[in-house]
């Protein structure tokens, strides 16, 4: 039974919402908001489940004296701070002047923001050390990322302005992006639907099973 | 405070780009805290913006079946106890089940039919050479790329050779995807080094 | 030879200052820089043009800090284009950052001169209705009916009570949606569960890592337009006749992506430099 609910429940709940699809009417329509309400709760304690398990792993370190566990009271100090503060202020928590609003401003914008920015010296190291055109599909590749780089930029103007209308880097940048470029991520898309029709089916019919037992 | 609050997210900055040299545990320290933050100010939001106004006033407003969500909700967080952990599954299935619903249909649609719909284009537009051939291009690219995804048949002769151009459109796309992702990470780089040379330091008007 | 072969060891701490005085040194110069609108770019614009003052456009911010640079100066001049005009806006998100991220744009709007003039009212020339989780099922929900999918709006008034809000029951009530997206869920989610089930018109800003992948909506029309990355920002701050920091930061943006170029055609010819010394 530990198995054979949770798949139950899994078909039933979307092969009413296909049905519904095709029968938007009463009462059917009514099956669909019923089970829509519900994963927006259901949802927002999944997201109180990552936030719990965080601090239990963190905890975990601490108690156990593993390898890095200092960082974990960080991590806790961190959380309780913005979570005693969110608390404090109440429902309009997010108005620009409140103390929650100043936390987010000038912890977590900066931490974030700063977090993703980093990846830029990435990229450029990369760039430098790995990207080469070692066969005619690097060589492709490294033709495109050059015209796109630069046509993309007002510099790519400058370059070529001296070229007729049309024939500018800009103009070709626009043009791999129209045509070939979307004619592969279409194909990549259309490939990928098929994959994820095929897919939620053996979800619903059952014989996709592993979110229904084991851990 | 403003001041206080500018110093505050320029060393935390300064503290996340350290580790562009090495290592280090004001680095380790920054992360930890991000991590942190970031999980309490999901906590926090998900409460006010989401348990309050849809459950906790739903159930206040006489509208009882939302505890049926309730008790889906707990039942996932019972994943936290290894002994119990197997009902959160109920919750997941229910999860699953609307997902897998939900895209079967809008996936097929969206991302299958219609994309399909607008590859089967005329071949020809009179007078207008640049659409013929851009035309041209998104029908032999969509194909080739799909003739390459193809793997239950051999990639030989008149197939492979479709399948090897299909390879070259892919590559096309890779190309431009980098060069529009340097673009994003440097944007992203600008962003900081605004704020630290100009926000922070008053370097910049 | 010896020189391409350290030229092609060297420490990557160089290269990532190389990158930092790339981006940081062109900051110190105000250089006006030509930039094209491109017809992507135009089509938005064009389409939100085309929307009679008083229209109901629906901002969807699904974003968080780290994608701020690319997509808060979007939702500046979006909302700064929308007030201009006179269209009442809608503020929801699908990340938890996003009714955040809308309140600091709204902190720089609604500060500017000509915006103040307007005398704008929360409730009546804009609303703000937070974040709800459930991704893509949120946005199938607010098909079917808005005031249930937010009952409240992001600091706790009941969504029934705010005169923008009166009548809007579903997307056949709104004129025009407008997402600011930096992946999952967000321009993606609204072409699949908006724009073709509920006939929905809809423009996005993505992050440039996005705007790749949603070039096939543009094609098929499932998009009106898009404004990919920094410089579609800042073309689209151009095209509204309103320059700011998107235009300010492309002096920057084009130095670095000359400094990528280069690495890029070094590294090769040292490369191909010492292969063929190496063969030879």
């Amino acid at each position: 039974m530990r198995r054979e609910i949770p798949l139950a429940i899994t078909a039933i709940v979307g092969f009413a919402l296909i049905i519904v699809y095709f029968i938007p009417h009463p009462p059917f329509n009514a099956s669909k908001d019923f089970f829509e309400d519900l994963f927006f709760i259901i949802a927002a304690f999944a997201i109180w489940l990552g936030c719990l398990n965080l601090l239990k792993v963190n905890a975990d370190k601490v108690y156990l004296k593993k390898k890095g566990w200092p960082f974990s009271i960080v991590v806790w100090f961190g959380f309780f701070l913005m979570v005693i503060v969110g608390f404090w202020e109440g429902r309009g928590f997010m108005n620009p002047g409140t103390t929650f609003y100043y936390l987010y401003d000038k912890l977590y914008y900066p931490l974030n923001a700063t977090m993703f920015s980093i990846l830029a010296f990435f990229v450029a190291s990369a760039s430098y050390r790995a990207f080469r055109a070692r066969n005619k599909e690097a060589t492709i590749l490294l033709i495109a990322a050059l015209f796109v780089m630069l046509g993309r930029v007002p510099f790519g103007y400058y370059l070529s302005s001296w070229l007729p209308e049309g024939w500018r880097l800009g103009n070709i940048t626009d043009w791999i992006m129209d045509f070939p470029q979307t004619a592969a991520q279409r194909a990549i898309m259309i490939g990928i639907a098929l994959g994820i029709v095929s897919s939620s089916l053996r979800v619903l019919l059952g014989l996709e099973r592993t979110f229904a037992s084991g851990e | 405070m403003e001041t206080i609050g500018i110093w505050i997210a320029a060393l935390l900055t300064l503290g996340i780009f350290s580790f562009l040299y090495k290592d280090n545990p004001f680095y380790k320290f920054c992360e930890s805290l991000f991590v942190g933050v970031s999980a309490g100010y999901w906590f926090v939001t998900t409460f006010w913006q989401v348990f309050m106004p849809k459950l906790a006033d739903n159930l206040v407003a006489g509208r009882f079946y939302y505890i049926i969500g309730a008790i889906f909700g707990v039942m996932m967080l019972l994943r936290l106890i290894p002994k119990i952990g197997w009902i959160s599954r109920w919750s997941l299935a229910l999860v699953v089940g609307t997902t897998a619903g939900l895209y079967f249909t809008r996936y097929l649609v969206s991302n299958g039919m219609v994309q399909v719909q607008y590859t089967i284009i005329s071949l020809y537009v009179k007078g207008n050479l640049s659409q013929t051939i851009g035309n041209l291009v998104i029908v032999i690219g969509t194909f080739s790329g799909l003739i390459y995804f193809f793997f239950s048949k051999e990639h030989k002769g008149a197939f492979g050779g479709l399948a090897k151009l299909g390879i070259w459109f892919l590559m096309l796309s890779f190309g431009a995807s980098f060069g529009y992702t340097v673009m994003s990470r440097m944007s992203l780089l600008i962003g900081r080094m605004d704020f630290l040379l100009g926000t922070w330091l008053g370097l910049i008007r | 030879m010896k020189f391409l072969e350290k030229l092609l060891a060297v420490d990557r701490r160089i290269i990532f200052l190389f990158i930092a005085i790339a981006v940081a040194l062109p900051l110190f110069f105000v250089v006006k820089l030509h930039i094209e609108v491109t017809p992507v770019v135009r089509n938005l614009h064009n389409a939100l043009e085309a929307l009679p003052p008083g229209s109901k456009v629906l901002v969807s911010l699904d974003y968080d800090p780290g994608s701020m640079p690319e997509l808060q100066p979007m939702a500046e001049s979006f909302f700064r284009y929308c007030f201009n005009r006179d269209l009442k806006v809608i503020i929801m998100g699908l990340w938890p950052n996003g009714p955040i991220q809308a309140n600091v744009a709204l902190e720089v709007v609604l500060k500017e001169p000509e915006i103040m003039k307007k005398n704008l009212k929360y409730g009546i020339d804009y609303v703000n209705l937070g974040y709800t989780a459930g991704n893509e099922v949120v946005i199938e929900r607010m098909g079917s009916d808005i005031p249930v999918t937010f009952p409240k709006d992001y600091s706790g008034n009941k969504t029934e009570d705010l005169p923008l809000m009166k009548g809007v029951m579903n997307f056949n009530n709104i004129d025009f949606v407008y997402n600011l997206s930096a992946g999952y869920p967000g321009t993606v989610e609204w072409v699949l569960f908006a724009v073709d089930p509920y006939k929905v018109k809809l423009g996005a800003g993505n992050t440039a890592v996005q705007a790749p992948q949603i070039y096939p909506y543009l094609n098929s029309g499932q998009l009106v337009g898009l404004l990919g990355g920094m410089k579609g920002g800042a073309e689209f701050e151009i095209a509204t006749g309103y320059p700011a920091k998107a235009v300010r930061y492309m002096f920057s943006q084009s130095v670095a992506h000359a400094v990528i170029c280069l690495f890029i055609l070094l590294g090769n010819f040292a490369y191909f430099a010492t292969r063929k010394k190496k063969g030879s």
